[in-house]
Formats: C-alpha cells, structure tokens, sequence
C-alpha cells in the first residue's frame, strides 16, 4: 500500500495531464504537479501513519509498559524515526523510479536532491506525527490533525497559489511553516541545474523543523503520568 | 460467619494485622523490597492514595486486595514508577521508584493485556525481551511458562482474552526481574491454568523474587504471604491470611474481608 499509492497517484496525474496544452518552451505541467506531488508525499503519508501508530501506543498502554525497561526516550523515537524514514525512502524510491524513468519526468536539477528532500519531509512528518499524537486521545482525533496540521501547511506553502501573490499576513505565516521551505527547495532543483544557495538553505530549515518536532516529541514521552 | 466484635475487639485487629510475615522478615535485618513512606497520590481531583505507608520483604508475595476503584493499580504504577507522586517516598530494592538502575530488575503487568495486536505472540515477547537486553530463548521460555508455546505464531488479534493476559504475563516474565509487579495477572483464566500460574509464583519467590499480585478474587489470597487490604485509597491492614481468619473468626477470606471493612467503615462513621 505504502509503496504503491504514490506511483498509481503520480501516473493518474500523468493520465491526468496527458492533453492539457503547455506553451512552447515553458516545463509542462505535469512536471511542475508530479515535482511537488513527490516531494510533499512523504510528508503527508509519514504524518499519519506516526500520528496513529504512536496514539495507539499512548492509548493501548504499551508506551507506559516499555518506558518501564531501561529503553531510553531517545531510543525510541531515533528507532521510530528509522523505521518510518526506511519505509518512506523505499516509497521515495519508487516513485522516483516511475516518475523519471517511464513517465518522463524531468527536472533542471539532479534526481539525487528530489530524492534527499522527500526524505527530509519524511523525517519532518515522523517528528510532527509524533508530536501531535501526544494530544490526540483516540486515533479518531488523530487523524483529526490532517486537516488542522497538514493542510493549511500544503495549502500556504503556494501549491495552489505562489506564495509571493498572497496577502501579507499569510505570507508571513507561511514563513513558519515547514513545507514552505520543503516546497521551495523542490522548486529550485527543479528548475536550476545546480543546487542553488536558496534550495540548501531551505533544505536546512526543514532539517532544522524536523529535530525541533523530534524535540518536543521527546518531552511529551512521560514515564510518568498523572 | 462473620465474628461480632466489640470496641475493644477492633483496636485489637487493627493493631495485629499490621503484624505481618513482612515484619519477621523485616526484622531479621534483610533490606525490605519496596518501602513506601507518606504516600499521597492525587488523579484528576480525587485523592487516589492517602498518606500510604508500607514494607514489602524480600522474596515474598504480597497480595493487593480490595474493591475495584481502591488505588490497587496506583499504588502498583507508584512501585514501578510510571505514576506521577503528590507526596511521600517510594523505595524500590534501595533505589527511588523508576529509577534507571531499577527498569532492568522490575518487571510491570499492567491490568490491561498491553501487547500489539498486530504482532505474533513470540514476536511480542521477543521485542519486551530484546528491550531489556535478553535474547529469544528467554522468550521462548516466558510463552512457554504462560503455557503458551502451541499458540507461539498466534496473531494477538486472534487471542481470546484469557490467552492475551498470559501473553502479557509473558512479557513482564521475560526480564527475570528481582520485583514482579503484576496487575490482576490471573483474570479470565480457567482453574487449572489458575493453578499452575501460583505455582511459578511460589517458584519465582522460593528463588528469591518479589512479587506483588493484585486481584480482586479473595481465594486467590491463599497464595499470598502477605495482604494489604485496600480501601478507597487507604490501606485497611497488612496481614497475613492466617492472620486475618484468626483475627475475624471468619473461615473463608471472603467474609474475612467485609468483615474488616464493615468494622473500618463502622471505626470510620463513629
């Protein structure tokens, strides 16, 4: 499931896209919808399936029975954090594979760097999952974080709408958003052959979101509780 | 039959059942289990745990009996240290309760089968063994003292609920802990399996571990060295069942048991 779903979504947008007519010498425009669409995928699919996971842990009281072992708080999330970032690098994988090789997918830049970003989204969305599922109660709730955590985020970071087009006010909380910097940075190796100082910065701030969810996720894994 | 008993009568009572086998373990100078001193615990508003103050010796089984909603499991979350303390001190084999030298030699079973249902039993087992450092023979030998070992490659999905608390039990088993915290371990077991369970019990302590056995079916008091008796969040007495029948005049535990809590609801009112 995991693996397949992002290729038949990516071919669907292929299909999709097929005779939508593109101006001479502009990137057609399933490029610019399957660049964002492998990009973002990580982060969304990672998100929820941390988010769920860990609840279940939290509710089931399997979390409180293994922080009774000498298990240490960070040893559990790093090997959360493995898991899922194995499972969405083998996603990442694959989708790539179609995109590139059958579907004719293109970009400025190198394969290696759409590849490096949908893995740091992934890692983004494992340490956001995490944290949110410390306030969720039931998986109910869980899955209620979607639409209050991970949509405005794709919708400001300027999938629909560029984001230097938008009010001043929203720019400025697209700012502080992650998958702002995440959509950025795919923008620019997609559409400059070398890795710009933009897209590395944007790589970075993403990282940098990811450690801090990571963080705070690790203060909401209490041995103790009330 | 229940004895009638007089003013009198009660403060005796009181004043033996906190005379228990513990205390001549205790005073031959051994380094109790878990001594627990002032314990106040406060869940949500409600005051969980008044001013609890208890010895556990080494190498016995305590029983935590007492009507559902008296703290039994908080008092057991306290001991393993998962439980957030309001007041006084938990001790735990010489160390502060869930502290880290303490998480390799407590084993918890919570009331609640706590496994993952999308895993095989062994593979349940296996992962709790893998976190405290154990290998897969441990394992092996954990599902096979819950009498497991047919059902090993069973999905625990597909468990019926007897069958998920021993893979549970396995679990906390696992570990070869000095102190076995065990919530309720023999719930919707049939009596034979009953059996067997208290007889590894006794092992495990004859061998020098500590268990705590919490259960809400008096018969099972029998197995016990020591009870603590539990109510609303104070702890009636610490006795033995020996005791307990001699002080009562009660021959089954059962009635031993509403006779005292009628007498401390009685002592209470007046």
């Amino acid at each position: 499931m995991i693996l397949l779903v992002p290729i038949l979504i990516i071919t669907l947008m292929y299909f999709m896209f097929q005779n939508v007519p593109h101006r001479p010498g502009a990137a057609p425009p399933f490029n610019n919808a399957c660049l964002i669409l492998l990009g973002l995928f990580p982060l969304f699919v990672m998100f929820i399936i941390t988010a769920i996971t860990m609840q279940r842990e939290r509710a089931l009281g399997t979390l409180e029975r293994i922080l009774t072992t000498p298990l240490r708080r960070l040893d559990l999330l790093a090997a959360y954090g493995t898991a899922f970032s194995i499972a969405a690098a083998a996603q990442a994988t694959l989708a790539c594979i179609v995109a590139f090789w059958l579907l004719g997918f293109t970009t400025a830049g190198s394969p290696a760097w759409v590849f490096v970003i949908a893995i740091v989204n992934a890692i983004l969305g494992v340490g956001l999952g995490l944290l949110c599922s410390a306030f969720a109660r039931t998986e109910f709730q869980a899955v209620q974080f979607i639409p209050l955590v991970m949509v405005p985020q794709l919708l400001l970071a300027g999938i629909i709408v560029p984001r230097a087009l938008m009010p001043e006010w929203l720019h400025w909380i697209s700012n502080v958003m992650p998958a702002s910097y995440a959509l950025e940075a795919l923008q620019q190796v997609g559409s400059y052959p070398d890795l710009t100082a933009t897209a590395l910065r944007d790589i970075a701030v993403v990282v940098g979101f990811a450690v801090l969810a990571l963080c705070l996720a690790a203060a909401t894994l209490r041995r103790r509780t009330p | 039959m229940p004895a009638v008993l007089t003013a009198a009568g009660i403060g005796r009572i009181i004043h033996r059942m906190m005379s228990s086998s513990s205390d001549e373990l205790l005073r031959r100078g051994v380094e109790p289990a878990i001594s627990i001193e002032h314990l106040r615990v406060v869940r949500g508003k409600r005051p969980a745990l008044h001013d609890l103050s208890v010895v556990i010796a080494r190498g016995t089984i305590t029983g935590l009996l007492g009507p559902s909603g008296c703290g039994k499991t908080t008092l057991m979350r306290c001991i393993v240290g998962t439980q957030i303390v309001t007041a006084g001190s938990v001790t735990v084999l010489g160390h502060p309760a869930g502290s880290a030298p303490l998480r390799r030699r407590a084993g918890y079973m919570p009331q609640d089968p706590t496994i993952y249902n999308d895993l095989r039993i062994i593979d349940n087992v296996r992962y709790l063994a893998s976190l405290y450092g154990m290998d897969a023979r441990a394992a092996d030998a954990a599902v096979e003292a819950v009498g497991l070992q047919d059902h090993r490659s069973a999905l625990c999905a597909n468990l019926s609920g007897g069958q998920r608390t021993r893979a549970s039990l396995a679990c906390a088993l696992v570990c070869h802990p000095d102190l076995l915290v065990l919530d309720e371990p023999t719930v919707g077991l049939d009596p034979v399996l009953r059996v067997d369970l208290w007889e590894q019990f006794h092992a495990l302590a004859r061998a020098g571990t500590t268990l705590v056995v919490s259960s809400h079916v008096m018969d099972e008091a029998d197995h016990c060295d020591d009870l603590l008796l539990m109510r609303e969040g104070h702890l009636l007495a610490h006795t033995t069942p020996t005791q307990l029948r001699e002080d009562t005049g009660c021959t089954s535990l059962e009635e031993a048991f509403l006779s005292v809590i009628r007498h401390s609801t009685a002592s209470a009112a007046g």
